[in-house]
């Protein structure tokens, strides 16, 4: 009665195997390709029947975006991969729930145990997913910051060498703030890996949790008691394609902005001056 | 104590261990949460979702612990 950490195999294809949370995830890919199949038929300017729901959702995650970038444009930009993400995400954990998912199986031998490979398993559960939408996500803030700031602008807020120069002649102070500063770049770089680090263990540990909470709860007693387990589970898959999607929105949000608050408060100061 | 003992308290206490303070902190976004929904129970619809997330940050730090007793 218990959950393995990694995926399972259930099928190779020639070297590469086939994992249960495999399965899963082309669930919920095909899923979104029925949607969008759906969603793409008969469009008119009027949304009528079914399309006032596709249109609500995408306009209510564009609000939500916007009132995280405060500005239209950027929500607009980063409503396609935040969007996808967070839709992926939550349909892919509600999947964890659907009945089936971790009970259905064969049973193998395993390190000289019977052991039970379930032939669904939540996609997000397993730490190879959760990983490569973290890195996708932490990727795109880099590639936006880069198109956006221009090149070195993008890289001065980790290697500050630009800082120390535009110090140069503003005294020795200043001088010492701007190494300073080319230190606090340098953990930047650190914080950067530790983004992608904590957004991948934090969803694939809340629904490997899950998944092992109901296995053991449904072991303890199968009926009636794993339902307020299942409920927390449903919420659990909602909050957390939330927190990835916002995370996600805030490192977009966060990249596209100039490093530049130095600037503003010199020309800040510099007008002070001016008005005195 | 016999290494196979030992392992299975360490598993035990990392979760245990590693479980007080987000509970600690739970707790007290929901506290102040409730106080900010006392104090203005208009508010309550606004509270209600930053809540949520601060208690799902919270919360991470004991699946970080979660999933190390789980690998070791």
């Amino acid at each position: 009665m218990s959950v393995s950490l990694a995926a399972e195999p259930i099928a190779h294809i020639a070297a590469l195997p086939i994992t249960n949370s495999m399965v899963n995830a082309w669930i919920a890919v095909i899923f979104f390709v029925v949607v969008a199949a759906i969603a793409r038929r008969r469009v008119g300017l009027v949304p009528k029947g079914i399309h006032n729901i596709f249109e609500a959702i995408v306009e209510f995650m564009l609000t939500e975006s916007q009132k995280v970038t405060e500005d239209r444009e950027r929500a607009k930009k980063f409503l396609p991969i935040v969007g996808t993400i967070f839709l992926f995400v939550l349909v892919s954990n509600l999947l964890g729930q659907m009945p089936g998912t971790g009970s259905i199986g064969v049973r193998e031998v395993i390190h000289g145990e019977m052991a039970l490979i379930p032939l669904l398993r939540p996609a997000t559960s397993d730490l190879n997913m959760t990983l490569a939408i973290a890195a996708v996500a932490v990727l795109a803030s880099h590639l936006f910051g880069l198109v956006k700031l221009g090149p070195i602008a993008h890289l001065s807020k980790f290697v500050n060498i630009r800082g120390i120069f535009k110090a140069i002649p503003k005294g020795p102070m200043a001088v010492i703030v701007a190494i300073i500063e080319f230190g606090v770049g340098l953990i930047e770089i650190v914080s950067e890996i530790a983004k992608v680090l904590s957004l991948s263990l934090r969803l694939f540990g809340n629904i490997f949790a899950g998944e092992v909470l109901i296995t053991i709860v449904l072991g303890i007693f199968a009926y009636f008691l794993p339902l307020p387990f299942i409920f927390l589970e449903l919420l659990v898959a909602v909050i957390q394609a939330t927190v990835f999607a916002m995370l996600t929105l805030a490192y977009l949000t966060v990249a596209t902005e100039a490093h530049g608050e130095e600037h503003e408060e010199g020309n800040h100061e510099a007008k002070m001056a001016h008005a005195h | 104590m016999s290494p196979e003992a030992m392992g299975l308290l360490i598993k035990g206490l990392t979760i245990a261990v590693g479980g007080i303070a987000p509970a600690f902190s739970i707790g007290f976004i929901g506290m102040k949460a409730m106080e900010g929904i006392g104090r203005n129970p208009e508010a309550a619809g606004k509270i209600f979702v930053p809540m949520l997330l601060g208690m799902a940050f919270a919360e991470a730090i004991a699946i970080y612990s979660l999933v190390v007793s789980f690998t070791l």
